[in-house]
């Protein structure tokens, strides 16, 4: 696989005065599902406009498929479709024209029974001549998604794709975006929602205050998240460990008034019977016991608080 | 050249006239209607010609002037204006097109509007007086050079503007002012002589004078010089459009 887009140290400071992005560099290999995740006013928008030629970098250098996005404009935006967070139309145009529009617009030839497919595939064919300002908020979302597919992209950007969209939608959208990684079509998606992430995404982007803060495998974070850990409050407290219980690798916490036993949920032997049936032996008496699970949640809550 | 994508722009802006037929086309023919009714007829009957040409003939030009400067301009800037402020210009902006084909999409369809507006007055002033065109080609030359280059004028003010007023305040207060004092209905040489001075600091006297001279062969200032003025504003126009273009001014941040 090698890198469809190349962001190499990608800074942005807007004439306001605010900086929305300092030293990004990433790479997004060509046809996988990459999810964006980021609090409000992280700069995820920022980035990908400057990537599809909507706002102008400030530092740095940003390729897409090996072409420059300032030099070789013409290259670049070519490769991309992008679906912006805002809902914008045309009001008075239909569909087809508005998506016939777009494909010219990219420079491609007519070609009726494409769009004919993709409408459809959108459900959009039975509005195919209905104005737009006639459509529903959900439909006019779908119709933004046919317009950036129009020219059979090889890159789609979806920012915030599920915004405000109801659950049939929702998984009308991942289905869609999982047909098109079939296609062999890298997207590149933003999200506030993690299972949206962890449902679609081969690799997790997370961006605070304009930087980008982890890039990680979803594999690797749902194996964070597969770490459960059991926590045991015991009636006395216990200033060591005695030996018998050494290999469960257990710590003390709150002074040795409790301790903590992590162990993977996906694992078959979880360890616990034997570790209770050992402090049963050792002498130690629990008062309560509860296990905790770390989701991506907490993982993501935690890194925007602390950082890395 | 991206030519599907100029196509798709002139098209699209085509087709917002269409949609607006009524407001694009009959307006002004009804307004330039009622030109000759009161000008042409009422008051022409009891004037003098001028330049030897009928006062309702003499005007002809200057009427397709003002609706040619005006409507470029409004219509120029609308196009460009519009997507601006409905967010739908995202997708111009990321589109693989140079900025010389945006501006062929949206300035050739402007300009062509203009055209087939300029032609349907003439038309229709045909109908109240007699007149003929003495240099056709001239005219017709001269016709889609004010029409570019009024068009390209008004997408700058569509780039410029930033709210609704500032699209009205050009066309409604300074073109048209300047037009009505800059010859469409009389001749300069009428004018005191010190009036006379003042008003060659008036562009568009430039532009009726030659459109004029395209129909009756009399001009009251050198064509050579008006024709050569309008280059100039056209180039002028251009070279603010490619640092626009250049510096994303008003369009990106
Ligand atoms: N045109 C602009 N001029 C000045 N500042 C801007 C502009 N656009 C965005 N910003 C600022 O840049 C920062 C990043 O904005 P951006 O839209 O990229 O965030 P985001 O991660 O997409 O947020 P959200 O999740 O709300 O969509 C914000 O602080 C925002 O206020
Ligand atoms: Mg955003």
């Amino acid at each position: 696989m090698s890198a469809i887009i190349h962001i190499d140290q990608l800074g942005k400071t807007y004439s306001s005065g605010h900086t929305a992005l300092s030293d990004i560099s990433l790479d997004i290999q060509e046809g996988e599902i990459f999810a964006l995740l980021g609090p409000n006013g992280a700069g995820k928008t920022t980035l990908i406009s400057i990537v599809c030629g909507i706002v102008n970098p400030g530092s740095g250098r940003v390729l897409v498929g090996g072409h420059d996005i300032v030099r070789d404009y013409r290259a670049s935006r070519g490769l991309i479709g992008l679906v912006p967070q805002e809902l914008v139309n045309d009001v008075f145009e239909t569909v087809w024209a508005t998506v016939s529009f777009s494909r010219g617009l990219f420079g491609k030839k007519p070609n009726p029974a494409y769009i004919e497919q993709l409408l459809k595939e959108l459900s959009l064919w039975d509005k195919r001549d209905a104005k737009l300002i006639e459509l529903s908020g959900g439909m006019k979302r779908r119709v933004m998604i046919a317009k950036a597919l129009s020219h059979e992209p090889r890159v789609l950007f979806l920012d915030e794709p599920t915004a405000g969209v109801d659950v049939e939608l929702r998984r009308d959208m991942w289905a869609m975006v999982r047909r098109l990684r079939e296609r062999g079509v890298t997207v590149i998606l933003t999200t506030h929602y993690i299972e949206e992430a962890e449902e679609m995404a081969d690799r997790i982007g997370i961006i605070r205050k304009g930087e980008l803060i982890l890039v990680e495998d979803k594999a690797v974070l749902m194996q964070r998240l597969g770490r459960k850990e059991l926590i045991l409050h015991l009636k006395e407290p216990l200033s060591a460990l005695p030996d018998s219980l050494v290999p469960f690798r257990l710590e003390r916490i709150e002074e040795g008034h409790g301790l903590r036993y992590p162990f993977d949920s996906q694992d078959e032997d979880s360890g616990i019977p034997r570790l209770l049936t050992a402090l049963a032996a050792a002498g130690i008496e629990l008062r309560d016991l509860k296990s905790k699970e770390s989701s991506l949640e907490d993982i993501f809550v935690s890194l925007l608080k602390e950082g890395v | 050249m991206n030519l599907y994508a100029i196509r798709a722009i002139y098209l699209f802006e085509l087709a917002r006239t269409w949609r607006t037929l009524l407001q694009s086309i009959a307006t002004p023919v009804i307004s330039t209607s009622l030109y000759f009714v009161v000008f042409g007829s009422a008051i022409g009957s009891s004037m003098a010609q001028v330049h030897g040409v009928s006062y309702g003939a003499f005007i002809v030009p200057g009427l397709i002037m003002l609706a040619l400067l005006t409507e470029s301009i409004s219509n120029a800037s609308f196009g460009i204006y519009m997507p601006r402020y409905a967010g739908t210009i995202y997708e111009v902006l990321s589109a693989p097109i140079s900025p010389l084909e945006i501006v062929i999409g949206y300035v050739g369809a402007a300009a062509t509007k203009s055209v087939i507006l300029g032609v349907v007055i003439l038309l229709t002033a045909r109908l109240f007086v007699d007149f003929e065109i003495a240099h056709p080609v001239w005219m017709l030359a001269y016709l889609l050079l004010t029409a570019f280059t009024f068009s390209l004028f008004g997408f700058i003010v569509g780039l410029w503007a930033d709210g609704w007023e500032k699209l009205q305040v050009v066309p409604a207060l300074i073109v048209t002012p300047l037009t009505f004092l800059g010859g469409a209905f009389y001749s300069i040489s009428m004018l005191p002589e010190l009036w006379q001075t003042i008003t060659l600091f008036n562009p568009v006297v430039y532009l009726i004078s030659a459109f004029r001279w395209t129909f009756y062969g009399v001009a009251d200032v050198n064509v050579a010089l008006s024709f050569a003025m309008t280059g100039v504003f056209l180039v002028a126009c251009l070279a603010v459009v490619s640092w626009m273009f250049r510096t994303g001014y008003r369009l990106k941040n």
